[in-house]
């Protein structure tokens, strides 16, 4: 768990002071110094690719608008997925069963398509893309704080409070919400990777985001055209963006298991 | 279960109908025509165009006109290919595709829950740290980077296995595409499996048949194995996206001509009733391979049959 | 030799001794119980026989089955006698089955396993044995799925599959802790009807179990084994004082000190109360129907009856949790009517609840002071911060805790601490009506004892009135002045404690009494007095609902519903209440071949 966030924080670090280390310019083309092999010459030190761009700088700039993406999707989806299911989960009844239902509806759906097709209706719109991903991943956390906040509202503790008058508001607050943190902070953890590979796959398609910014799915894909021969080119960004996945999925199962003994205490 | 059946089969049409509403508006309520980006035409010309598509006509009219032709299998011409309709160009890349996921699901199914349950049965030891550990990384690392990483490594470097699909003949070309394929899947259904099986050898009608004598064998064959693979029926829906999600970038990386490569071509270059078309097909498809799924789950628990 | 010897029995959690150093034997065809509280690591010991504990324990000592080693041995030589000459019957007949598997299924398996029969023959077999515990119909349950059958069945079911290769030891642990205490009795006389000369060890908390069936004691307490005896002698001259410690709290229906009736003013009418709600299939279920009675000040009257009896509807719907149907309350001159969160400030203050979980009752994100305190921030917003904690503190004093629980998490806290902070959260508005429903249920017999004494207490010094629902008899016994009886959703009885248990007047309040253990082993120990189960609130039996179960029911009692009246002293809901005479005991009920729900 600490090796996980540690990593991901040195890859935050670097994705935001990085680019002032290098000289170089991520958008700069040099065509004397095309498909240049990692090493200290001219400062390159990822290399360069076939427009003879700085990669050490285009990496970082990738994985800068890749973690952003991710951040501001999960944020949305956390919004959305949270009230929507807190009011699912304590609203109950017949508003929950159609509120759900809803959510069934849209869970049939296979939702990376339309998220294309949207972009090909709307011209790869930057802002589009943190919509998209946010749409898709807040069905998991509206499921997930739907069926906690239920299970609470269950609980004795609630009857309790509503029998001496505690106001519905201070009851979600203090009642229910403090007891659904754990959770969301679990599911928040596990949506970033998700996000993630959504905005680099459809880079990777080259649906994303478009040239000269880039995004770890992007450089993949160009890596993936000269891997026979510049691999470094494919296997830098593959193996950061793997890296950076890895992380995340075992921060948040580390995460899950901690919450999961408290809770079992 | 009748009951329970039709209900499902009932429930599906208002999914289907949003899916087709949802898509249409999406691609109509689109910024500029599909012909906006290129040269400019002639007036008459471009009223042509217009006419010929039904541009002209209002949404509605546009809305019904596809929606009677999808009832009879009619997803009308595409915007590029334009030789062909876009039924005819699914029919030509679906069955390629539709072998490649077939191939990718049982692979993913027969490895994965072999492997979690033998990791359940395992917990904790080195073998089930190595499962696990492959699992979070499966989850964890796209098909895109997999698909040219297992290329470099076994068709450029080793030269094992073919890289591309033209030209390649035989079995051979499809091992890397399905491998990629399954990949992530085996890792899902393998961690799904573990957690599912760990929880049922947990619960007391397990300890009641160890207390009745009965091997390990047949406690895990007779007793755990439907508990434990239930959250695994579950996930088939999700997997099955994920799948046909996976074979767009597997078509794309290994040059397969199937329904995904059409796809991302039709999204590349604008095609919007190719796109629509197969955003239809594929959702129904999925719609229906979940609808089999909350079926076979009734099959399988009789608490849920009773309904 | 001894069927069964263990020496210096040892179970170890990482640090944790659970077991410590316990040895006992028993003989062919004895029976042997094993009685202790929570925590006293009686079902450890028990599952520790069979190897049955889970992984990370650490067990030493020696476990010697018919001159056989058994601790520490591998499953293959274990699963020789699992099942085979060691029967083992759960607490938990709900998840101790398979639910994906029918019945006959799962008996056969253990058949065969032990090759005791062949594929022919098997199911032949399995329907016998289904036939000897009592099935109704066994042909048709042998293809049922455990949901499909009631609790009691399931038992039935769980009893055959343990006895079902004549096993040399039956264990049985907490057989009928989750069973209504008339289908208890049933299954207790199924197991001594049917184990024949195998031995059994049964395990238990409660000592009116034990009391009449087994001829040797063991008494645990905290992994220790710390008496152990004939049952006879540990009963009359107990060695341990944590054993005479048991037997004090150990509460009875036949003797002890009762409340004297107390004639306050009434301060709660109800009046042709009903609840009624629809489950997920979408039909009705009447879950009370037109109960009427009265509570007066400074007294505890309880509400007693069996799972499904509406005792916990009832005083939800008074609360305002649940609507009711029809029908009102009134509580000190005004209607109790609507949901909780629409009444009135001061009837939110003067009614109060306490559960029967304190677990779930407890918010485990605050400390005891924010739970205890937050009443108050209510109903009295002006109170400094410095004079709420003053009176949380004065109210834990009440309830037994000190200052040091202030700071506590609801998880630091055991059960009957935590049960005493939920009364804290209850009383500290100084209600005039305390609502316990089961609040004492899930706590050992000596916190039990505790815990009423301090309702009690409470009662004495500030005439609270209290409604206590239980459906454990001793305990109503011996905490309330009057008592109603409730079966499916009707009152059957109600009548001052001392006449109610002295002389009943309802056939099924009787069977209550006869079927409740008494812990005395000088009291002949409880034969089944009713046949079957409860049925189902969704499908009410017409007439007198009891009638099914009813020794004495008439025509009458199938076409009519009695209505409540006076007779000898009570208020009886029955329409032979003057031809009967339930001094003598019901008529015999066999306990095997009675109809499911």
């Amino acid at each position: 768990m600490k090796t996980s966030a540690g990593l991901l924080l040195l890859i935050l670090l670097l994705a935001i002071v990085g680019p002032w280390l290098s000289p170089n310019e991520y958008q700069a083309t040099n065509f004397d110094a095309i498909l240049q092999a990692p090493g200290t010459a001219g400062m390159h030190w990822f290399g360069t690719d076939d427009l003879g761009r700085d990669l050490f700088v285009r990496t970082l700039l990738g994985i800068r608008i890749t973690l952003l993406v991710a951040v501001v999707a999960s944020l949305v989806s956390l919004i959305i997925g949270v009230s929507y299911g807190a009011i699912a989960g304590y609203v109950g009844g017949r508003v929950d069963a159609v509120m759900m239902r809803f959510v069934d509806t849209l869970y049939a759906l296979p939702f990376i398509f339309f998220v294309i097709l949207l972009m090909v209706a709307f011209e790869r719109n930057f802002l589009l893309i943190f919509v998209a991903i946010g749409a898709i991943n807040w069905l998991d956390m509206a499921r997930i704080v739907r069926g906690q906040t239920l299970s609470l509202r269950e609980r004795e503790f609630v009857d309790a409070a509503r029998l001496t008058g505690v106001s519905s508001m201070r009851i979600i607050f203090r009642h229910i919400a403090p007891n659904l943190l754990g959770i969301v902070a679990v599911y928040v953890t596990l949506t970033i990777p998700q996000a993630i590979l959504v905005e680099s796959f459809l880079s990777f398609l080259g649906l994303g985001v478009q040239e000269p910014q880039t995004s770890l799915g992007a450089l993949v894909d160009a890596g993936v055209n000269q891997m026979e021969g510049a691999a470094w080119m494919l296997l830098i960004p593959a193996a950061l963006l793997a890296l950076i996945l890895l992380s995340f999925n075992f921060l948040g199962d580390a995460l899950r298991d901690f919450f999961d003994a408290r809770q079992s205490q | 279960m009748l009951r329970y059946t039709l209900l499902r089969v009932l429930g599906a049409i208002p999914t289907l109908l949003l899916v087709v509403v949802l898509a249409f508006l999406m691609v109509h309520a689109a910024p500029g025509g599909p012909f906006d980006d290129e040269r400019v035409l002639p007036v008459d010309v471009a009223a042509n165009i217009q006419a010929a598509y039904h541009l002209d006509e209002p949404l509605p009219a546009q809305f019904a006109r596809y929606l009677s032709g999808l009832l009879h299998g009619d997803l009308g011409p595409s915007y590029r290919y334009r030789d062909y309709t876009v039924a005819e160009l699914i029919r030509s890349g679906f069955p390629l595709s539709l072998r490649l996921g077939v191939l990718a699901m049982a692979l993913a199914l027969l490895v994965g829950i072999s492997s979690g349950i033998v990791a359940a049965l395992r917990q904790g030891s080195m073998l089930d740290r190595m499962v696990m550990f492959f699992a979070v990384t499966g989850i964890s690392i796209p098909v895109f980077v997999v698909a040219p990483l297992l290329v470099l490594l076994f068709a450029v470097n080793l030269q094992w296995l073919p890289a591309g699909w033209s030209g390649a003949s035989g079995a051979a070309k499809y091992i890397l595409p399905v491998i990629t394929l399954a990949l992530p899947q085996i890792a899902y259904i393998a961690r799904l499996t573990r957690a599912s099986m760990i929880d049922v050898l947990g619960t007391d009608f397990i300890r009641t048949a160890r207390a009745q004598g009965l091997g390990t064998k047949v406690i895990i064959r007779v007793h755990a194995f439907k508990p434990a693979i239930m959250p695994v029926l579950s996930y088939l829906g999700p997997a099955i996206a994920a799948i046909l999600t996976g074979s767009v970038v597997v078509e794309e990386v290994f040059g397969i001509p199937g329904l995904g490569q059409f796809f991302v071509r039709g999204a590349l270059n604008r095609d919007y009733t190719l796109v629509l078309g197969i955003v239809i097909f594929y959702a129904t498809l999925i719609i229906a391979l979940n609808l089999a799924v909350d079926l076979l789950y009734g099959v399988i628990d009789p608490r849920v049959r009773q309904r | 030799m001894s069927l069964l010897e263990v020496k210096h029995l040892n179970i170890r959690y990482n640090d944790v001794a659970v077991v410590n150093g316990v040895s006992f034997k028993v003989s062919r065809g004895e029976s042997v119980g094993i009685v202790g509280e929570s925590g006293s690591g009686k079902s450890q010991t028990a599952l520790s026989l069979l190897g049955l504990l889970p992984g990370n324990a650490k067990l030493t000592g020696s476990i010697i089955f018919d001159g056989e080693e058994l601790a520490n041995k591998s499953n293959k030589k274990l699963d020789r006698v699992r099942g085979r000459r060691i029967g083992i019957v759960f607490q938990d007949p709900m998840q101790a089955l398979n639910p994906y598997l029918r019945i006959g299924q799962q008996l056969r398996l253990v058949l065969l396993q032990h090759e005791l029969a062949n594929n022919k023959d098997a199911d032949a077999k399995v329907i016998a044995m289904l036939q000897r515990v009592g099935l109704p119909d066994p042909e048709r349950q042998f293809r049922a799925y455990p949901h499909e059958l009631s609790g009691g069945m399931r038992q039935r079911v769980m009893i055959a599959s343990a006895l079902i290769c004549e096993p040399d030891l039956l264990i049985a642990d907490e057989p009928t802790t989750a069973l209504d205490v008339t289908v208890q009795a049933q299954i207790l006389d199924l197991l001594e009807e049917l184990r024949d000369d195998t031995a059994l060890l049964l395990i238990t908390h409660d000592l009116g179990i034990v009391a009449g069936r087994c001829e040797r004691l063991l008494v645990l307490e905290a992994g220790k084994l710390i008496e152990s005896g004939a049952t006879t002698s540990v009963f009359s001259s107990p060695e341990n004082p944590h054993t005479r410690k048991l037997l004090a709290a150990a509460l009875r229906t036949d003797r002890g000190e009762i409340q004297e009736p107390n004639n306050g003013k009434t301060v709660l009418g109800v009046e042709g109360a009903s609840v009624s709600f629809r489950n997920a299939a979408k039909d009705q279920l009447v879950a009370v129907a037109d109960v009427s009675l009265s509570l007066r000040k400074g007294e505890t009257l309880a509400i007693v009856g069996e799972s499904g009896s509406g005792k916990s509807s009832l005083v939800r719907a008074l609360l305002g949790l649940i609507p009711m149907r029809a029908g009102r309350a009134v509580y000190a001159g005004e209607a109790l009517e609507g949901p909780v969160q629409s009444r009135a400030a001061s009837q939110r203050r003067d009614l109060q609840l306490v559960f029967q979980d304190p677990v779930s009752a407890l918010n485990p994100s605050l400390r005891v002071s924010a739970i205890v305190g937050e009443p108050l921030l209510v109903h009295q917003a002006k109170l400094s911060r410095a004079g709420r904690s003053e009176r949380v503190i004065a109210i834990l004093k009440k309830v037994g805790l000190d200052e040091s629980y202030l700071r506590r998490y609801p998880h630091q806290l055991s059960g009957g601490q935590a049960q005493r902070v939920a009364i804290a959260r209850a009383l500290i508005l100084e209600p005039k009506i305390l609502i316990c429903d089961e609040a004492v249920n899930a706590l050992d017999g000596t916190v039990r004892q505790q815990v009423l004494e301090l309702l009690k207490n409470v009662q004495r010094e500030s005439g609270l009135s209290i409604i206590f629902i239980s459906h454990d008899l001793a305990v109503v016994r011996s905490i309330s002045h009057r008592v109603a009886v409730m079966y499916l959703g009707r009152l059957v009885e109600i009548a001052d404690t001392a006449k109610l248990f002295s002389k009943p007047s309802h056939p099924y309040t009787k069977a209550l009494l006869d079927a409740s253990p008494v812990p005395d082993p000088r009291v002949a120990p409880v034969r089944a007095p009713l046949r079957g189960e409860t049925p189902s609130p969704l499908t009410p039996p017409s007439g007198c609902a009891f009638h099914p179960r009813c020794a004495f029911a008439a025509n009458i009692c199938v076409e009519k519903k009695p209505a409540l009246r006076d007779a000898d002293g009570s208020r009886v809901a029955c329409h032979r209440v003057d031809e009967i005479d339930l001094r003598i005991s019901m008529p015999g009920v066999k306990t095997t071949a009675s109809p499911g729900r």
